[in-house]
């Protein structure tokens, strides 16, 4: 049996989970302080 | 009681130190400069273990190239517990001390952990259909994996399932204190039931059943999940902590105004 496309699709779910979840994290982190600092500008 | 014997500085209530840690001005203030070298470090490993898994890590004599889906399965399996361990700590500080970061820690804990759980469950899927012949067996560790990953999300839901957000924090704290019974299941299924997925390779306390090729790109990959994990979360309590500040001072800004 070929096990390659199961290792490759265990792989690319976590290098997607791992990118996505990331960026998404810190994307929310750096429009928080940036609007907080918006705000206290004011 | 002789309160001369006390030092002058010593916290008087009990607990005292914990709410000074736990204060979210100065989390901020540690967090802040810590997060861009914890998510440098973070991804350097990930890479590192993942590569080294994928590509020049040695096949393993009986599953062959199988093998290699254990340096994302088994790192996720880890944070995923531990995250969950960290959130019951989490609910057990904020129903004990009522502190709101221990409420914010625990909502941003949630989603990553179930998301880690989810690639635990899918990466063990996709080992399972070569090794076994099938993607899922209700075998005591996969049920116990399922079950955890269902009370992330329960935790998630119950949170924002009022419309008092103290009422829902304190209903999802007991719901993840009573959910922490799971992780010794989960640890401990392998031996009180007869299943198909494998007996823990890994040991603490005895030796590791694991040759030195395999264990270290496992143990590089495992680091790298975990600070993965503590980068997101930090990064996710410093947004709403920021977002929360923002909200409290567009208030008072419409107050003034009205």
């Amino acid at each position: 049996m070929n096990t390659w496309p199961f290792i490759n699709g265990a792989y690319g779910a976590s290098v997607l989970f791992l990118a996505v979840a990331g960026w998404l994290s810190l994307a929310r982190y750096r429009r928080a302080r940036r609007r907080l600092a918006e705000v206290e500008k004011r | 009681m002789n309160e001369d014997v006390l030092p002058a500085n010593r916290p008087v209530r009990a607990g005292g130190w914990l709410h000074y840690l736990a204060n979210p001005a100065r989390f901020m203030r540690v967090a802040v400069p810590v997060l861009p070298w914890l998510s440098g470090a973070a991804l350097l490993l990930c890479v590192a273990g993942i590569v080294w898994g994928y590509q020049f890590a040695p096949a393993d004599w009986q599953q062959g190239n199988a093998s290699r889906i254990m340096y994302v399965h088994v790192p996720a399996a880890w944070v995923a517990m531990a995250g969950y361990a960290a959130l019951a700590v989490c609910s057990l500080f904020s129903l004990v001390w009522r502190h709101p970061l221990a409420d914010i820690a625990a909502e941003e804990m949630g989603p990553v952990g179930a998301g880690f759980t989810a690639l635990c469950l899918i990466s063990g899927s996709l080992w399972g259909k070569p090794m076994w012949g099938a993607y899922w067996v209700w075998d005591a560790r996969l049920t116990s994996v399922l079950v955890l990953f269902f009370l992330y999300l329960g935790h998630i839901a119950l949170i924002r399932a009022f419309d008092n957000r103290a009422h829902g924090y304190r209903a999802a704290a007991i719901l993840a204190l009573a959910g922490a019974v799971n992780l010794p299941i989960i640890v401990y299924s392998v031996q009180w039931w007869n299943t198909l997925h494998q007996g823990n390779t890994i040991s603490i306390t005895g030796g590791s059943k694991i040759y030195v090729t395999m264990l270290y790109p496992l143990l590089i990959s495992t680091l790298g999940f975990y600070l993965a994990f503590i980068a997101m979360v930090v990064a996710r309590i410093c947004a709403a902590i920021c977002e929360r500040k923002t909200a409290s001072a567009l208030l008072a800004a419409a107050e003034e105004l009205a």
